[in-house]
């Protein structure tokens, strides 16, 4: 069983059609990489996953069960989000923005209480972040604010994770150590759901990928199955060409 | 793992119930002082005997110029403190305020239409429905501006654009009544004042102020949740659009509220928020109630302050928070500029 299964999901924006039939799975315990090029709507099948996007044809069923049945509450505790270029408007303290990855657990009038205290700071200490705890988020670099963003929605504890272009602006340390965070998170069973740009990150890092094309599906597999030469020369019009130096591949040290 | 959880603050849940129990406490101190403080010469015990039984003088004095005067302060300055606090995390955007948004004066439009063409005559409730109802379409039009995706300086130009238009409708409407006082009637709703105020406009203000500071704490989680973006805060199980709205109706039942029963007041919105924002951190559920209070404390302080200053009554509300808030959001908008 999936835990997110997309139907023949079509989104139409207008005349346009953002999405077109699509089906794919999001498998749990797996990192699923969602590539296309600029417009390819990658963004708004994660949108449409939450709830956050009409549908315009299709179906969407969230852990066995329809989209349409969750309640917005059980949705936010099942599904988190990481959304493009997202940033903390105020400069809150760092703390206090991963504790609003827990507000799904809170009412209107309820303050967090220890366990989210706990869970919060747990996912601080996940992503390396803990010291960054009391400080305000004005005052860590766009790295590091990166890594307190990524913890809030750690934080919620959901069991589908869907990040949308996580790695774009971070230098390449960051975005490898960002990459092994979303492998962590999926080996603890949770499915995880990102976009990337750049392809091999993607390659290296996601255990299935899902190739979409102007609205369409274009390839889903594995890395080696979904990247394949012919897919990357009618998608994206690029060929691979062999790195016999070496020089393209990196790990963090 | 214990360690790193043990690095996380309890909140300083206790010392937020401190501070704002002092801020309580500084708003009624300045209450009561308000309250003993006037041209009629009474000790304060024969005021507050009056303000009991209402025999005499002082009885009359306590009870219908006193008390009003110094209940309103604080509740207009409670209603002006939260509604700043509420809409600055609405916008995300530190120099929104009701009164530089053009809120208030919208508000002051309404109440002077409500005046001037005879509808507060008809029923006591058309003077601040009124008036929550201009306060209501400004706000209504900043909010679908920031929906459009408008930055500060574009929600600030409207603001100006408001207000202006608001003061010169509110000028228009008072040449055309009949009221030979109107000219200086007009100062009042242009500059906002306690003076000469009633019961009556105390016991319309205290309910739609109370209803609306309720409907701003009741969407203070999906302000902290909006700090993410709406995309995240949905997310997170938020009504987006229900925390917005609730958020515009509840600063225009305050601020609408508030400037029928005192004019305009300025700037207050503005000032509060920024000085908690050291104590309290920028969470922006953290600051609503604090901010309130903390209004309340700085207008009845205004008040006293004029009237130590200038006690025969020349001096205006709306003149002292203006003169002091003014340039402070000339020195927000220049500590803005130099961050990146």
């Amino acid at each position: 069983m999936n835990a997110v299964e997309f139907t023949g999901v079509s989104v139409r924006f207008g005349k346009r059609l953002a999405l077109d039939g699509v089906s794919a799975g999001l498998k749990a315990g797996a990192v699923t990489g969602i590539i296309g090029p600029n417009g390819a709507g990658k963004t708004t099948l994660l949108r449409a996953a939450l709830g956050l996007q009409d549908l315009s044809g299709g179906g969407i069923r969230i852990l066995d069960k329809p989209l349409p049945s969750w309640s917005r509450q059980a949705l936010a505790k099942a599904a988190a989000y990481l959304p493009q270029g997202g940033e903390a408007r105020w400069p809150m303290a760092a703390e206090e923005v991963v504790l609003l990855g827990r507000l799904p657990y809170r009412t209107a009038f309820t303050a967090a209480d220890a366990k989210d205290r706990k869970a919060a700071a747990e996912a601080l200490a996940r992503c390396d972040a803990s010291v960054f705890g009391p400080r305000r988020m004005d005052e860590l670099s766009a790295g590091e604010r990166a890594r307190v963003l990524f913890a809030r929605a750690l934080a919620t504890g959901a069991a589908i994770l869907m990040a949308d272009e996580p790695a774009a602006f971070l230098d390449p340390s960051h975005q490898l150590r960002m990459m092994e965070l979303l492998c962590e998170e999926a080996r603890r069973g949770t499915a995880v759901a990102v976009t990337l740009h750049d392809l091999s990150l993607a390659a290296r890092h996601c255990d299935e990928i899902l190739v979409l094309h102007q609205g369409r599906r274009e390839a889903e597999g594995t890395p080696s199955e979904a990247l394949s030469d012919a897919t990357l020369a009618r998608v994206f019009r690029i060929a691979r060409v062999a790195d016999p130096a070496g020089l393209a591949a990196f790990t963090r040290i | 793992m214990d360690a790193t959880v043990s690095t996380f603050r309890t909140q300083s849940a206790t010392r937020d119930a401190r501070l704002t129990l002092a801020l309580l406490g500084l708003a009624l101190v300045f209450g009561l002082w308000s309250f003993l403080l006037g041209p009629a010469d009474f000790a304060p015990g024969a005021l507050f005997a009056g303000l009991f039984d209402g025999q005499g003088t002082a009885g009359i004095v306590a009870q219908q110029i006193r008390l009003p005067r110094a209940a309103l302060a604080l509740v207009i300055g409670a209603a002006l403190g939260g509604s700043g606090a509420a809409l600055q995390g609405l916008f995300c955007n530190p120099l929104a305020e009701p009164g530089v948004t053009g809120v208030t004066s919208s508000a002051g439009l309404g109440a002077v239409i409500a005046l001037y063409f005879g509808f507060a005559a008809v029923h006591p409730f058309a003077l601040p429905g009124l008036a929550i109802a201009g306060a209501l379409m400004a706000a209504a039009v900043l909010y679908l501006l920031s929906r459009s995706g408008a930055g500060a300086v574009a929600l600030i130009l409207t603001g100006v654009a408001i207000a202006s238009f608001a003061t010169a409708l509110t000028a228009l409407a008072l040449s055309f009544s009949a009221n030979p006082y109107a000219m200086s009637e007009m100062v009042m709703w242009m500059m906002g004042s306690l003076k000469d105020r009633t019961m009556n406009d105390l016991a319309y203000a205290l309910p739609l102020v109370a209803a609306g500071l309720a409907l701003l704490v009741s969407a203070a989680r999906g302000l902290d949740a909006l700090t993410l973006g709406e995309d995240a805060a949905s997310s997170l199980g938020i009504d987006v659009a229900g925390v917005r709205g609730r958020v515009i109706l509840g600063v225009a039942l305050a601020t609408g509220a508030a400037t029928a029963a005192a004019g305009a007041v300025s700037f207050v919105g503005l000032v509060v928020p920024h000085l908690l924002r050291p104590f309290y951190g920028y969470r922006p559920a953290r600051l609503i109630l604090p901010s309130a209070l903390g209004g309340a404390a700085l207008v009845a302080a205004a008040d006293v302050g004029l009237r130590l200053v200038a006690p025969d009554g020349q001096l205006l509300l709306g003149v002292i928070t203006a003169m002091l808030g003014a340039p402070f959001f000339l020195w927000l908008i220049l500590r803005m500029r130099r961050q990146p």
